[in-house]
């Protein structure tokens, strides 16, 4: 399938699964890392890919995603422009509090190419959380990977009476103030 | 911080070739302002773009106003000369009228650094002078403040009568259509936000302490981002130059490799504005979107050719036949009827990093 749909696949007993989508690899490697050594009571899968499609062959043996994070590097226009087509192979449902977008390279003023009204305007477009993180200092790495675990428990339904979609309002309305 | 509307100061008269357009941000209520033509237009709040999120502050005046009353002999000295760039925050109290005074008080301050020990030249003892003047014409509007040069030139001590003065180190202040910074402060301080040195370091550090404890200002590195390497690259490609112009060089840096690599990309000015002016729509107003697609041209084209992509990699230098730029903070100014235009760009690079 070349389309990623939240809702195609039966979910597994308390386990969820995130997909991390973005050009440089080693540091979704290391953020992956992060995520897996925090401390959790549900099984966890981290997918990483540079860009979407997914490839359809393994396809049945993929998990349902509950929740995708984009990652772009405001020093690489190429990490936009990937991140900006692999948007279109995802299903428009996800958008409704699975999605995530983190910004890593914000540190540095003087180094940026990409311009931040762009990555504002993909948050608004794609009525998603912009996270900024500084995803090369480890202590950031680590706050993010606990930001991104307990969205992942959200949006995989493992907590009661908050669904994705409003907390990702939540976030959203808590940011525009 | 947010800054009101600027006022419109008085009509310019525009003559000789066409001056650098304006730049305008896309703004959230996409709001289309006629193109000027020869008059200074209002910048209103809503043309600055959204708020600076994620801590950045680009809010770019679009307003800008040419001046040609240049004399390009005063100015020639400033030509083909690699200028590192600073900010400099207002100075306080200080006054036009006493830079005699300032140049003797900078020499003394010179010479006790130089008895303290802190020598910057090993060797022959040199008789350092300083000189402070004005360079009233390279200003944008009427409330810059005049330039201000600060030069040192060094006669040998041991025979000051046959050698002869030789300049070591120059550094000019200026601002350029400054109003966003001169009309926020008060009174007492004068706004000269953009510094620019060539010579020694060393010089730089002393010349900069002095003023610093003089006046409380302090001075900072300018460093130019990618992102206004490509502005640069857009804009200065726009301008009409006449044959035999140098081509437009782009100088990329490649991340994350054992050994430092650059690539070095050079097309030919006309084909160069050609493309520009394909994507330019508006005359005399650039948007970021216009600058994309066109840095996107040039990208796929060498994607095409070489299979890389460029904008995986840092925009380091831009080269044209007006100025080129260095993202360390260093300039080449190599027009003279195109000087004003690009202090004005740096200006409000400098004042975008005071604030």
């Amino acid at each position: 399938m070349a389309v990623v749909r939240p809702f195609d696949k039966l979910p597994a007993l308390n386990s969820a699964a995130v997909l991390l989508v973005g050009s440089d690899e080693s540091l979704q490697q290391k953020l992956a890392e992060a995520i897996l050594k925090e401390k959790k009571n549900f099984k966890i899968s981290i997918h990483l890919a540079t860009s979407l499609p997914l490839p359809s062959e393994r396809d049945h043996l993929r998990p349902r995603i509950d929740l995708i994070a984009f990652m772009i590097d405001i020093k690489s226009k190429y990490s936009l422009k990937n991140v900006e087509a692999s948007l279109a192979h995802v299903d428009a449902s996800f958008f409704l509090g699975k999605v995530c977008f983190l910004v890593t390279g914000v540190g540095r003023v003087n180094y940026c190419s990409v311009e931040m009204n762009a990555i504002w305007k993909l948050g608004e477009v794609y009525c998603s959380p912009v996270l900024y993180c500084e995803l090369e200092l480890e202590g950031i790495r680590v706050a993010t990977a606990q930001r991104l675990l307990q969205m992942l428990q959200i949006c995989a339904g493992h907590i009661p009476g908050v669904s994705a979609l409003s907390f990702g309002l939540l976030m959203r309305n808590s940011a525009d103030e | 911080g947010r800054r009101g509307p600027v006022s419109p100061g008085a009509p310019r008269a525009e003559r000789g070739p066409a001056p650098l357009p304006r730049r305008r941000r896309p703004a959230a209520a996409a709001q289309r302002r006629a193109p000027q033509s020869g008059r200074s237009g209002m910048a209103s709040p809503s043309e600055r773009g959204l708020p600076p999120r994620g801590g950045f502050s680009h809010c770019f005046i679009p307003v800008y106003r040419f001046q040609e009353n240049a004399d390009p002999q005063k100015t020639a000295f400033l030509l083909r000369k690699q200028w590192a760039l600073y900010s400099v925050t207002p100075l306080y109290k200080f006054s036009s009228g006493k830079l005699r005074e300032y140049a003797r008080l900078l020499g003394a301050f010179i010479a006790a650094e130089r008895h303290k020990g802190l020598a910057v030249q090993v060797g022959v003892d040199l008789d350092i002078q300083v000189t402070f003047s004005s360079l009233p014409d390279l200003k944008g509007s009427e409330q810059d403040h005049a330039a201000m040069l600060v030069q040192l030139s060094s006669r040998s001590s041991v025979s000051p009568k046959n050698s002869e003065e030789k300049l070591m180190w120059s550094g000019w202040f200026c601002c350029v259509s400054g109003d966003d910074l001169s009309e926020n402060v008060p009174e007492d301080f004068t706004c000269l936000p953009l510094f620019l040195a060539n010579g020694a370091e060393s010089y730089v550090a002393i010349v900069g302490s002095w003023f610093q404890k003089t006046f409380d200002c302090r001075f900072r590195r300018l460093a130019i981002s990618p992102l206004n390497l490509t502005w640069m690259a857009a804009m200065w490609t726009g301008c009409k130059v006449e044959k035999n112009a140098s081509a437009t060089e782009l100088v990329f840096s490649v991340p994350c490799l054992p050994q430092p690599l650059d690539i070095s990309y050079a097309i030919h000015p006309e084909d160069a504005k050609a493309l520009w002016d394909t994507v330019q729509k508006t005359p005399g107003e650039i948007t970021q979107e216009e600058v994309d697609l066109f840095m996107d041209c040039l990208y796929s084209h060498f994607h095409r050719h070489f299979k890389i992509h460029l904008s995986a990699t840092k925009l380091v230098k831009v080269s044209t036949a007006i100025a080129s730029a260095h993202c360390d903070g260093i300039i080449k100014f190599l027009q003279s009827k195109y000087l004003i235009g690009v202090l004005m760009l740096l200006t409000e690079l400098a004042i975008s990093q005071i604030q």
